[in-house]
Formats: C-alpha cells, sequence, structure tokens
C-alpha cells in the first residue's frame, strides 16, 4: 500500500486521540490519588502531622511510694533540685559549659558525657547537667541565668528510703534507664532526664504500678527543634502507692539486731503468710544507689566477704542441718510411728559398718527428746526405718524446696531429694553421683539436713509457719491480710507432738534454752541447726578456724506456743551453731513484737558494743567509701 | 460590540482565554509561595511574580514568529544546545563535581532545559521532511532515535533522572503522533521492562536509594524518604478543605522539605484541600486540553507534531510531578511548571506556550502556507 499524506493525517488524528486518552486517564489517576491521601486516608495524615507539630516535654511522673503494712513509708520521694540544659536554646555552648562546670563543680567525665548528649539530643529534648545539686549551687546557677540561655534550673525528685540498707535487699533500689532497657520499651520517658526504674527487688518488679503517667508541657515546635509556642500542658499522674505485708520497725530492727553477722532473718504472720520482716544482711544502702553509685563503692561491695549485694533471704541456698527435724516428726507420725516410742542412742548409729555420728549421748530418747536435744541417732534410725520417700513429700507439703509466688527479681528453691529425683539427676549427668539408686545412707543424711536437701531461708520460715498453725500459708509481700489460710490437713496430734517437741527446744532442757522470751506467757518455740560448710576433714570440725570454713548457724521458730501467730528462721552465716548465734537473735525479734522498750534496751547494749547504730555505723561506712574514692581518683589522676 | 472596537487589533487578536488560565495557575504559585515564605512576599512570590511577567511578555512576543522562521532555527538550535551540553559535562568533569548549568556572567543557562521544547521542534521537523512513504521504514527511526538519544544520554550523566525522563517522553510521543507501526512501541515497552534491572544496576547510589525509597517510603521515614512520607502527611492532613491559608504545620513548621519548589504542590493542598488540589490540577487540564486542540487544528504536519510534543511536554512536567509529589513516582527532581519557585520551569513552559500561540495565530490567519 501506498503511504500518502492523506493516510499520514488519518493516522495523525487516530493517535492523538489516543495520547488524548492517555492524558485524561493519567489526569483522573492523579485525582483519585489526590482524593485517596486527602479523604479516605485523612484521619491518619491529620494524626502524622500532629504528631509533627506537638510535642511533649515530658516531665516525669513522681513516684509511687511503698508504704508498710501500717501505712509506715519505706521508700517515698525527696524534692531536690537539678540542672538541665536544652541543647537548641543554647547560644555559646562552650561558655555555657565553662561556667557551668566552673557553679557546679562537674567533673571533666561529666562535662565530656554532657557534650556527647548535647550531640545526640533532637529538637527540644532536654540534657542533665547535674542532679541533687545542693541549694547554694543550685542558686548560683539560677542567679546567672540571663546570661546563660537554655539552661534549665528545676525541681526534681530522688527517691529515699528512711531505713536505708534495713530495706536494701527488700525493696531494691532504682536508677537512670540503660540503653537495653530502653530499646526493649522504646518509651522515650525513659530516657528523660531525672527519670528513674526500679532496678532491683520490688522497685523493679512493681514498676508498672508505681511508675505513673508522665505529663508535661506540650510546645509547637518546627522540625528543627525550634520552639513556635507553648500549648496546654498535660498533667502528669503519679504512680500508686503499694503497701506491702511488711512492719517496717519489725524489719529496721531485725536488720539492726543482725547487727555485723553476715546472714538473713524472716518472719511470718503464720496464720495468713503475710511477710512482715524479710532482712539480708548486711546490705547495700538503696539511697547511694538512686543517686548513681560510685565506682569504688560498687567494687567494696562486690568484692566484701560478707556479700551485702546477696539477699540471702531467697538467693542464699543452705543445708538445713537439725531444724528440719520438726518436719521429719510430722512425716514419722503420718508414717506410724508412735512418738511415744523410745530408741537409745549410744552416741550414734550403726549402718552396715559405717558409724553415723549422734552429737552426744542422749541415752534413751521418744520423738519429744529427740527433737529438745536434737538426737541424730533418733532420727537416723527411724528415718531409715520409713525411707525417705515417705518422709520427703511432707518436705515438700511443708514449703520445702518450694517456689513461691512472690514479686520477687529471683528466688532459688533448693532441693528436696527422694529416689526419683536421684534416678533423674543421675541419668542427666552420671559424673556427677556414684550412683543411680537412693542408698540408706542418703536417707540418713538427709534425715538430719545434711547431704542433698539444700533450702533458702524463707522455705524454713514457711515450714515452721505450717507447722505453728497447721495451716497452707503462702508467704506474701503485698497488702495486709486478715482472713488465715486454709488448713494443710495434718492430724492436729501429729503436730502437737512436733510442736512439743520444739517448746521444749527452748523451754526444756533443750539446746535453745539460752533463748527463752524475757516476757510473761508468751513461750518461743524452735528448732536450732547447725549446717556444715564443707565436709569434716581430719580435726577439723567447722566449729574453729578461719570464719569462711566455719559452720552456719540456723534457727526457726513460731510463738506464742499456745494459739501461734508469728513463725520464723534466722540464718547466721558461719556462726558456728544455731543455738549460739541464730536462736538469740529470734528470740530479741520476737521481743520486739511484743515488748518494743526490752527490746530495745537489749539492742543498745550490743549496739554499743558493736560500735553504733545500723544508720551511725553505714554513715561511718558512706564516709570511709568517700575517702577511698577521693583516694583512688587521687591515683588516677597522677 | 464595542468593547472589541475600542481594543486595538494585535490585542484582541490574543488568546486570551490561555492567558487567563496561565496567570491564573502562576497566581496560585504566588499565593502558595507567599505562604511557604510564612506569609511574605520574600524572598519568593515578588521574584516569581516578576519572572513570569517576563517570561509571559516574551512568549506573547514569540506569538507573532512565524512557523517558517520556527523551521529554520530548528536545526541550528538543536545543534546548539547539544554543544552546550557537551560543554557543561566537560567543565563538570574538569571542575570535579556535578553541573547543569552554563554561567555566561549575567545569566546561568540550563542547556537542558532548552532541550525539552527543542527535542520536539527538531522531531516534529525531521518527520515533515520525511517523505509519507518512508514512514514504515527503518531511516523513519534511527535518525529520530539518535535525535532524542545524544542528549538524552548527556543530561543523564549529569545527573539529571527527572529532565532526562522529559526529554525522552517528550520525544516518543512525537515518534509515536508520527505513525511509526505500533508493533515498535509495544515491543519497545516490553524491552524497557525487560532492561529495567540493568538500569538499576547502572544508576547512581542516590538514585537507587530514590527507587527503592520510592517503593517503601515508610522503611527511611528519617532517611531518604522522608520527602515523600512528608509530603503525603502534607496532602492527606489537609482534608476536603484544607487547614485555611498560612495554616499548613506541615509546610510552616519546616516538617515539608522543599515546600517552595518540586513539592510546592503538597504546601498548596495542606492549606487548599482537595478542592484547592483539584482545581489546580483541572487549570493544567485545559491548558492542555488548548495545546492538543492546536494540534487539531494544525494544518501542516510540523504544525500538528510540535503542538502537540510541545503540549506533551507539559503534560509531563505537571504530571511527573505531581505522581512524585503524590508518591506515586520517585522523587526525580521535576518541579510544578509555574507553581514551584525558580526561573528554567517557568521559562521553558512559556516558550512552549509562545510557540504553541505562534502556531494557533497562523491557524487563523488567512494565509496558507502550503
Amino acid at each position: 500500500v501506498r503511504l500518502t499524506a492523506a493516510h499520514q493525517s488519518l493516522a495523525f488524528s487516530r493517535r492523538m486521540l489516543l495520547v488524548g486518552g492517555a492524558q485524561v486517564a493519567l489526569g483522573g489517576l492523579l485525582v483519585g490519588r489526590l482524593g485517596y491521601l486527602a479523604v479516605s486516608q485523612n484521619e491518619y495524615y491529620k494524626l502524622q502531622a500532629e504528631d509533627n507539630r506537638v510535642q511533649l516535654i515530658i516531665v516525669p511522673p513522681r513516684r509511687g511510694w511503698i508504704v508498710d503494712r501500717h501505712n509506715k513509708p519505706i521508700a517515698i520521694n525527696r524534692s531536690d533540685f537539678r540542672i538541665d540544659l536544652i541543647p537548641e536554646q543554647v547560644e555559646d555552648p562552650k561558655r555555657t559549659l565553662q561556667v557551668l562546670a566552673q557553679l557546679l563543680e562537674l567533673g571533666p567525665d561529666e562535662v565530656d558525657r554532657i557534650i556527647r548528649e548535647m550531640k545526640a539530643a533532637r529538637g527540644y529534648k532536654p540534657v542533665q547537667v547535674a542532679e541533687n545539686v545542693p541549694y547554694e549551687r543550685y542558686a548560683a546557677v539560677t542567679v546567672r541565668l540571663p546570661e546563660l540561655p537554655g539552661v534549665q534550673p528545676m525541681r526534681g525528685f530522688s527517691r529515699f528510703y528512711p531505713a536505708g540498707p534495713a530495706v536494701g535487699h527488700l525493696v531494691g533500689y532504682v536508677g537512670a534507664a540503660s540503653a537495653a532497657e530502653y530499646e526493649k520499651e522504646k518509651n522515650p520517658l525513659l530516657i528523660t532526664p531525672g527519670f528513674k526504674i526500679g532496678k532491683e527487688g520490688l522497685e523493679e518488679t512493681l514498676e508498672q504500678r508505681l511508675r505513673g503517667q508522665p505529663g508535661g508541657q506540650r510546645v509547637e515546635l518546627t522540625a528543627r527543634g525550634k520552639l513556635v509556642r507553648e500549648l496546654e500542658p498535660k498533667p502528669d499522674r503519679s504512680g500508686n502507692t503499694v503497701q506491702l505485708s511488711i512492719d517496717a520497725e519489725l524489719q529496721e530492727f531485725a536488720a539492726r539486731r543482725l547487727g555485723e553477722e553476715s546472714g538473713s532473718c524472716v518472719v511470718l504472720d503464720c496464720m495468713t503468710g503475710d511477710i512482715l520482716a524479710m532482712v539480708s544482711m548486711p546490705a547495700y544502702d538503696p539511697n547511694s544507689f538512686s543517686d548513681g553509685i560510685g565506682r569504688t563503692e560498687w567494687r567494696l561491695l562486690s568484692e566484701d566477704l560478707r556479700k551485702p549485694l546477696l539477699n540471702k533471704v531467697l538467693n542464699s541456698l543452705y543445708p538445713p542441718g537439725s531444724t528440719i527435724k520438726p518436719m521429719n516428726a510430722i512425716a514419722l507420725q503420718a508414717a506410724g510411728i508412735d512418738p511415744a516410742e523410745t530408741i537409745h542412742c549410744p552416741g550414734g548409729y550403726a549402718l552396715g559398718n559405717r558409724f553415723f555420728r549422734c552429737l552426744g549421748r542422749h541415752g534413751t530418747v521418744n520423738m519429744r527428746r529427740a527433737i529438745a536435744k536434737s538426737c541424730n541417732t533418733y532420727f537416723y534410725a527411724m528415718g531409715n526405718r520409713v525411707g525417705y520417700d515417705r518422709i520427703a513429700p511432707f518436705a515438700r507439703q511443708l514449703g520445702l524446696g518450694q517456689k513461691f509466688d512472690l514479686p520477687v527479681v529471683s528466688q532459688s528453691f533448693g532441693t528436696v531429694p527422694d529416689s526419683k529425683w536421684k534416678l533423674a539427676r543421675y541419668q542427666k549427668n552420671p559424673k556427677l553421683i556414684e550412683r543411680p539408686d537412693w542408698t540408706a545412707s542418703d536417707t540418713l543424711n538427709a534425715s538430719i539436713g545434711q547431704g542433698w536437701l539444700i533450702l533458702n531461708p524463707l522455705q524454713l520460715a514457711v515450714m515452721a509457719g505450717r507447722i505453728a498453725s497447721g495451716r497452707d500459708i503462702q508467704p506474701r509481700l503485698l497488702g495486709a491480710h486478715q482472713r488465715p489460710a486454709p488448713l494443710l490437713g495434718l492430724p492436729p496430734e501429729h503436730l502437737d507432738a512436733t510442736r512439743g517437741g520444739m517448746w521444749e527446744v527452748v523451754n526444756g532442757d533443750g539446746t535453745a534454752g539460752a533463748s527463752r522470751l524475757p516476757l510473761d506467757g508468751i513461750e518461743m518455740c524452735g528448732k536450732t541447726g547447725t549446717a556444715q560448710v564443707r565436709r569434716i576433714t581430719g580435726g577439723q570440725r567447722g566449729q574453729s578456724g578461719d570464719w569462711r570454713y566455719r559452720d552456719h548457724g540456723l534457727f526457726v521458730f513460731f510463738a506464742p506456743y499456745v494459739n501461734p501467730r508469728y513463725a520464723g528462721a534466722v540464718v547466721i552465716e558461719h556462726g558456728l551453731g544455731g543455738a549460739r548465734a541464730a536462736a538469740p537473735v529470734a528470740k530479741d525479734v520476737l521481743t520486739f513484737l511484743y515488748d518494743r522498750d526490752k527490746a530495745m534496751a537489749s539492742l543498745g547494749a550490743l549496739e554499743t558494743q558493736w560500735g553504733g547504730t545500723l544508720a551511725e555505723r553505714n554513715a561511718r561506712r558512706s564516709e570511709a567509701v568517700a575517702a577511698a574514692a577521693a583516694a583512688a581518683l587521687a591515683q588516677n589522676r597522677v | 460590540m464595542i468593547l472589541s472596537a475600542i481594543i486595538p487589533q494585535p490585542l484582541a487578536k490574543l488568546p486570551w482565554r490561555l492567558i487567563f488560565l496561565v496567570a491564573g495557575i502562576a497566581g496560585i504559585g504566588i499565593i502558595t509561595l507567599f505562604s511557604a515564605a510564612g506569609g511574605s512576599m520574600q524572598p519568593w512570590a515578588a521574584k516569581q511574580g516578576l519572572t513570569f511577567l517576563f517570561f509571559l511578555t516574551v512568549a506573547i512576543g514569540m506569538s507573532w514568529i512565524r512557523e517558517s522562521t520556527i523551521k529554520s532555527l530548528v536545526f541550528p538550535a538543536y545543534a546548539a544546545i547539544v554543544v552546550m551540553l557537551v560543554v557543561v559535562e566537560v567543565m563538570g568533569f574538569v571542575g570535579k563535581g556535578a553541573q547543569r548549568w552554563l554561567d555566561l556572567g549575567f545569566i546561568r543557562l540550563q542547556p537542558s532545559e532548552f532541550m525539552k521544547p527543542c527535542i520536539v521542534l527538531v522531531l516534529a521537523r525531521f518527520y515533515e521532511l520525511l517523505p509519507a512513504g518512508a514512514i514504515r521504514q527503518w531511516r523513519a527511526i534511527w535518525p529520530a532515535a539518535l535525535l532524542i538519544g545524544v542528549p538524552w544520554f548527556l543530561i543523564l550523566v549529569q545527573p539529571d533522572l527527572g529532565t532526562a525522563t522529559m526529554v525522552l517522553l517528550s520525544g516518543l510521543t512525537v515518534m509515536f503522533l508520527a505513525g511509526l507501526p505500533m508493533w515498535l512501541f509495544l515491543g519497545g515497552g516490553g524491552v524497557i521492562a525487560a532492561a529495567l534491572p540493568i538500569v538499576y544496576s547502572m544508576m547512581h547510589e542516590y538514585q537507587r536509594k530514590r527507587v527503592l525509597t520510592f517503593l517503601d517510603p515508610e522503611s527511611d521515614p528519617l532517611g531518604a524518604g522522608y520527602h515523600i512520607t512528608q509530603s503525603k502527611i502534607a496532602i492527606g492532613s489537609g482534608g476536603i478543605w484544607g487547614k485555611g491559608y498560612l495554616q499548613g504545620s506541615q509546610s510552616h513548621l519546616d516538617y515539608l522539605p522543599e515546600g517552595h519548589t518540586d513539592f510546592v504542590f503538597a504546601t498548596m493542598v495542606e492549606e487548599w484541600g482537595l478542592v484547592g488540589g483539584i482545581l489546580l490540577i483541572l487549570a493544567f487540564a485545559a491548558v492542555v486540553r488548548w495545546g492538543m486542540n492546536v494540534a487539531r487544528n494544525a494544518r501542516s504536519r510540523f504544525a500538528q507534531l510540535s503542538a502537540a510534543g510541545l503540549t506533551a511536554t507539559i503534560f509531563f512536567y505537571v504530571t511527573i510531578n505531581l505522581m512524585m509529589v503524590m508518591g506515586l513516582a520517585p522523587v526525580v527532581g521535576v518541579p510544578l511548571p509555574l507553581v514551584s519557585w525558580g526561573g528554567s520551569a517557568v521559562m521553558t513552559i512559556m516558550i512552549c506556550l509562545g510557540i504553541l500561540m505562534a502556531l494557533e495565530r497562523q491557524q487563523r490567519t488567512k494565509s496558507t502556507l502550503s
């Protein structure tokens, strides 16, 4: 076909139609897209624009208080002074920092940190210069504010624990959020200067209840962070107050009574399970953590042999020694042993050709006498007769080896061994255990609280409490409860026989006769225990020599004998024996519950001996730490 | 009418509808630039107004140029612009850096801007000279491909992806209208689709990043995707009626980058809403319709092809910018003509319109050239 100009003109018209059509289609697409963005996505983009425009300068909420069962404060907030800096508003960063460093006596490390944070800050976010500023320095900065644009003197709040180290392990402490914690939560509140989160203990586990809702100044900002105008401020909401089951005064007394020992003391309400006191000593002062702990203090704490950073109530495990004999008594009766049946103790028990020693020659003993005198021979013989597999269930029923439902960061729950446990453990790692089957000597060791059996002090306190009330108490830290726990279902006569033995330990001619309560009509019942720190080798029996290898002293108790109300456990590490080291603490703590003056008098005498009250000794220690820190700093500078 | 009797003949013969349309669009631009400067004629609105008036005058002046004059100037102009593109490239190479303009002392010339109308005119002239019977032959394709390809490559390596794309699209539109076989375009489209990965691998890092963030702007909301994200927020938050004049938070608080240049449409729509946006699109559509009618009524092949091609240039200018601003195309740096701040785009558009007015005037005059 010959193509002519006419053909060409026709083709042009056709193609023009196509091009015009394409243009209309694209135009339609543009209008459609515009409609989609502006109409159907309008809400979403409105929100985004608002997010851009309005920023919140966060004011951290006040942290909720922690109070005891009588609403006495355990953790509160003290107002303090702080200095912040808004990088965007600073005109001459170098000079401003020079002036601030001089007025606030900032070290070079601090100045470096501020410069770093100023560089990283976006928009209107403030950078902390200093917190806990003494009033005179705060005032010095305030006076010079006109020449320091961007510097913000603020009233802040810092956490304060009136009882100091006495509540250290219980409540933990607060501190600025770490980078990892911020990554996890992505909450801008966490990186707000002056905001602290719970780092340990109840402060950590109750974080969400204590934190509150941040408020702040709402401002309109440009993309570069320049303030355009201030909008309606958003009020903050303080965190909730949390009531504990703890009796703050008892807690503090117990802490002071433990003195310089490394140990722990737990007191429970044996009807409800409320934990009235839970003390581990020595303890760090949570107040020094809430201001940011120094390197020297941290080093001293972590190198201390008495482990002030370890909560010995929950995270230390001990062989319970003779303290579990009352539990054995209940198990033996359930297995059909008559408490009146007697065993002759010649100073030990022969198993095959091995002789298991007793602490003395107790002659003829029944169950009550065996508890009172802590006769190993009786429990060897009876334990061997019924077998440990019939004892272990009662150990568990009474709380041993149990992990309790508590708002704590961690608890070690130890082991209640039996044949099944041993087999499983052997199958898991045969190298650790000689043989898979449960032997009679395993039973004998477990019967006197040695061998595989290891427990924490809280479990011992719960055991004492369950024997005292016969109730299935669960230890509780939050709130004050009145309703007694349900009964365990143990036969009352079994409990009575056991409790009788524990009465005789203190009030008869038993092992803890020296720790009778100095009170009329109120008697303490208990059981002493001594736990070996290492195997008896040669002549050394853990009763002398290096402190680190001395035996632990343990004591479980309840009071009064009639209608028991309180129960607990005391463990004194390397205290040589339960009667000698632990029972006197229990005596004084119980005395405090009934007669404060008498208890304070006896504590006063002791504290004079130790060189001052806990607060005084703590203050002296802080001074020493400060001196050591200064010395370390001086050394570094040289 | 009395009025038409009073108005002098040359003035009455101007295409007033088009001039009002264009002035209206430029007016929207000036109003928006006034807002983008935080409610001030400085630094953009006043200067933009003067630039527009200057180039409008130039365009009206151009409308008296005869078609034959245009035809005679096309090839020399094309050659001159290609030379300038090469010079710019060499200078950039010597000066160690990307450069897009020639500094003549009193004015900075951006040769790639001139290439946008010129590529259309040179192709129109080429197809006019080509015998009607040759349109299905190889010689209808390769000279045209070369005419497009050389400046396209020179502009692409500047690098200016936006302008290169526009030169290519305008040129292809003329080839399409010239009546080249349909299979060429369908097949070419297929080949391009297949070649995209190769092109991608040859791109500059920043261009690649733009493509990637165009496909998923939220993947990098503070980095390269920031422009698109903020632009969509500005447009979307305006709603149907807009936030009100001078009330746009995105533009006034600087969250919208380039709110007075490439993203001026977002600034405008944030304050005037869907209604304002559609109004502006319709105004541009009317300009394009007017240009297409000029092409339809043209009597010579050169007039047909160049009118349609120049209209296509205007169309692509607007469409690529709007697609970019609304997240339908990658950010390639194409301003919205007559509205965005800057003289180059105004100049290009007014050159296109000036030639279109010249062609339209000659349709109405009695004397025919054929």
